[in-house]
């Protein structure tokens, strides 16, 4: 038995009550994420909301490039792992050929938006009855901090250190605005989870987003708006804040699309 | 009831056995001269009319291999077709596929290049096919049609060998082969199989840990022994899966190697070498990688000289050499962008290498 | 014996299609055969061509650089074509369009005037047909029940009551062509 079993025990025994079980969807794999990063959350959101809708032996996930391209070593159900930006197209191949199986993909900003948009677009407009998960944290994480489609104006990464100049870099993307307006996207919603209120009302969106594939009704697409401390070099609380002032300005939080 | 003989074109063939052979699902994107392929399957729709077998246009090349891919993670016989631009996109994919050790087909109908080059037929895309062709130490198995019949039979084969060793497989035509009819046997409708395999990713059931397919591994020491092992199953296809065909090899001087429409042309180039007297034959690799190396070797003792005909600057020769070891004259003698050899051209250039 | 016929003419002359009925047919026969485009971006109005090799024999290349039998159906094909009849073999022409004629000594020559029959007909869609049927007089590798059964074979179900009124041109083009020169 592991230490930790035999503390659990211990405790139990002198009375204590348990309130909080992990899901037996995340592996006892230790987060490999920066502290205070959004990630772990969201990971823990999605395997706790695939277990409570008992759809774990029916679930399958599509890993991006980036940091949580071993997603993987945390989720404890059926993984694939894309190449950087095909995820939605992983999810074409196995969504079309298995339809009664639940399909997400997890994916960041520079997989999403940048390099993967053409396939972003196409499910979405395709109306594949999936489930995209779109971590937006302005930034490339993994890569050390580099400029991605939806770094703010004036914003400063490694390859825009003075700050991102929309003569030259362009302007932010939300592709999130963007697909809402195709008819093949169903649900279409941005969220966060910096706070206890904000993680529950993402959690629930996330529900929604695997619920709605039962319907064949179209594409489910969540963003949640996340921050990078490491990589906006700031504190886990200073970037919440940050992102509190700033990225929802550009990014505001709330449903897109409902269903009608 | 006889066999069923149908007349069609190349593309055709590959289309139609497709369908038979219960393959689950196909994604591509048009490019000449391959579209066909797509064009016939959209027309059969066999997901409402036949055996339910997937068939989407994708939005590029790009999205229909990982499409591919996703499909293949599942333990599904996928498959996609493009002509050489197309297939160079590609090649990122079938990299992942090969790490993730994906099985699926790639055929890819070979046009003149490079760039946009001509929808002409040409076979400059070999060193892409047999040498790996995307990033990282790997190879797959590459079959070489010379006949509609044998563009149908390789999809079959293509799954039957992808499946075997958990790699992409590819079909290597060429446009002439795409687009000519000839007399196809096809064969009896099979069943599409949905097998639930023990590494797809088909959901994870309580008695049984997680499935995951990557091609990721961070850790050097992990990656190098996963390409060890891959290395152990390219050894294998190579101890296992040479194919190729001999035609009046029995008393050969001289032997032509040439694959795909160059064979068929060649064929020709051996009738007219025997009519003159002249000891001809032809050796045909039926499979490119594994490439018949170890065959060649023992029939140089024999020859005095090979002469590979192929539609490109000269590149299985190479491995002819290589194969030869250096033992015997080896020539080449091909056309390039587009351009296709006749067989009074490349018997004449046989003469005037060999006999004069 | 394997017959290696080159069809060339006009895009949207039914060339590609003409070598199709044929190739058909000889697989109704049980005869080897083989049918090879010439490809190119040129939906109508270009130059298209098309090997047929039909025969008793394996067929090795389905690319010649000459032929048995060659059907021209315009200047541009004559010009580019007329040198790879074989010495002995056989050149056929629709002189509609044409504004010179055949000039070799060492083929044998026949004219089928299929253009003008079939507007006199009032189907010019027939045309193709008459040409094949003008053809296989001459060259008869091929039976005129294995033409139907080829034409069933070919065409979609919704263009099979058409059938007889093709076959009825190809009497028509048997009837029509005539020797310009036999060696």
């Amino acid at each position: 038995m592991s230490d930790i079993e035999t503390y659990k025990k211990e405790l139990l025994a002198q009375g204590a009550k348990k309130i909080f079980t992990k899901t037996k969807n995340l592996t006892d794999t230790p987060f490999s994420y920066c502290g205070g990063c959004g990630h772990g959350v969201v990971h823990r959101l999605i395997m706790e909301v695939v277990e409570e809708l008992n759809i774990t032996h029916d679930t399958i996930g599509i890993a991006p490039v980036g940091c949580t391209a071993i997603a993987y070593e945390f989720m404890n159900i059926d993984m694939q792992q894309a190449a950087h930006g095909r995820a939605p197209a992983l999810a074409t191949g196995i969504k079309r050929t298995m339809p009664d199986k639940y399909v997400f993909t997890y994916q960041g900003d520079g997989d999403l938006a940048a390099i993967g948009t053409g396939e972003t677009i196409h499910a979405c407009n395709r109306g594949e009855n999936i489930a995209i998960f779109f971590v937006n944290n302005g930034i490339y994480g993994m890569t050390g901090g580099q400029m991605a489609p939806t770094t703010l104006p004036g914003m400063v990464s490694s390859t825009s250190p003075y700050g991102r100049n929309m003569d030259t870099h362009g302007y932010p993307l939300s592709l999130t605005e963007l697909v809402a307006k195709l008819p093949g996207t169903y649900y279409v919603t941005r969220q966060s989870v910096h706070t206890p209120a904000n993680v529950r009302k993402c959690k629930k969106a996330i529900q929604t987003a695997f619920e709605n594939q039962k319907l064949n009704k179209g594409l489910s697409f969540v963003e949640i708006v996340s921050n990078c401390n490491s990589g906006w070099k700031m504190t886990p609380v200073e970037s919440n804040k940050w992102m509190e002032e700033n990225m929802f300005r550009s990014y505001p939080l709330g449903d897109i699309k409902l269903p009608q | 009831m006889g066999e069923d003989i149908q007349l069609m074109k190349g593309n055709e063939a590959i289309a139609e056995a497709a369908i038979r052979f219960g393959v689950d699902a196909y994604f591509g994107y048009p490019i000449t001269p391959q579209s066909e392929i797509i064009e016939y399957l959209a027309y059969e729709d066999p997901y409402n009319k036949r055996t339910g077998m997937v068939v989407i246009q994708a939005e590029s090349e790009i999205a229909a291999i990982n499409m591919v891919y996703g499909a293949a993670a599942c333990g599904k016989k996928a498959m996609t077709s493009s002509s050489s631009p197309g297939i160079s996109l590609k090649q990122e994919a079938i990299s992942y596929m090969v790490g993730a050790e994906l099985p699926g087909l790639i055929v890819n109908v070979v046009r003149g290049g490079p760039g946009l080059g001509t929808i002409q037929p040409s076979q400059a895309d070999y060193f892409q096919s047999v040498k790996g062709g995307g990033h990282g130490d790997y190879n797959m198995i590459v079959l070489a049609p010379s006949t509609v019949q044998e563009q149908y039979d390789h999809v079959g084969l293509g799954f039957e060998l992808a499946f075997k060793y958990r790699n992409p497989v590819m079909i290597l035509s060429d446009g002439a082969i795409g687009q000519m009819m000839e007399k196809v046997t096809l064969t009896p409708q099979l069943p599409r199989e949905n097998k639930i395999l023990d590494w797809a990713t088909t959901g994870k059931t309580p008695d049984r840990e997680r499935n995951y397919i990557t091609s990721l591994y961070l850790d050097p020491e992990v990656q190098e022994n996963h390409n060890i092992k891959l290395q152990a199953k390219f050894q294998r296809m190579k101890d296992t899966e040479v194919r190729y065909e001999e035609i009046m090899t029995d008393d050969a001087e001289y032997i032509i190697v040439a694959y795909g429409i160059s064979a068929r042309i060649s064929q020709t180039v051996i009738t007219m070498a025997r009519k003159n007297g002249i000891k001809l034959g032809l050796l045909r690799p039926i499979t490119l990688f594994p490439f018949p190396s170890k065959r060649l070797f023992e029939l140089s003792d024999s020859l005095k000289g090979i002469l590979c005909v192929e539609m490109s600057a000269g590149q299985m020769i190479e491995d002819v050499e290589l194969a030869v070891r250096c033992k015997i004259p080896v020539y080449h003698y091909g056309r390039m962008g587009g351009g296709v050899t006749s067989s009074t051209e490349v018997f004449e250039k046989f003469v005037s290498l060999f006999l004069k | 014996m394997n017959e290696d016929i080159l069809i060339a003419g006009f895009g949207g002359q039914g060339v590609l299609s003409m070598g199709k009925i044929l190739a058909y047919a000889g697989m109704m026969q049980g005869k080897e055969v083989c049918w090879m485009p010439s490809y190119g971006p040129e939906m109508r109005g270009g130059t298209a061509n098309v090997t047929v090799i039909v025969g008793d024999n394996k067929i090795n290349s389905p690319i010649l650089q000459e032929f048995d039998t060659v059907i021209i159906l315009n200047q541009q094909s004559l010009n580019k074509f007329e040198q790879s009849v074989k010495p002995g073999g056989k050149l056929f022409y629709d002189s509609n369009g044409l504004t010179t004629l055949p000039t070799r000594k060492d083929i044998n020559i026949y004219h089928i005037p299929a253009t003008k029959t079939s507007v006199e007909l009032g189907n010019t869609k027939v045309f193709n047909i008459m040409v094949l049927g003008g053809l296989l007089k001459i060259v008869p590798i091929i039976d005129i029940q294995f033409i139907e059964k080829g034409l069933y074979k070919s065409l979609p179900e919704r263009s099979h009551k058409l059938i007889p009124l093709n076959l009825e041109a190809f009497k028509q083009g048997e009837a029509i062509v005539e020797v310009i020169q036999e060696l």
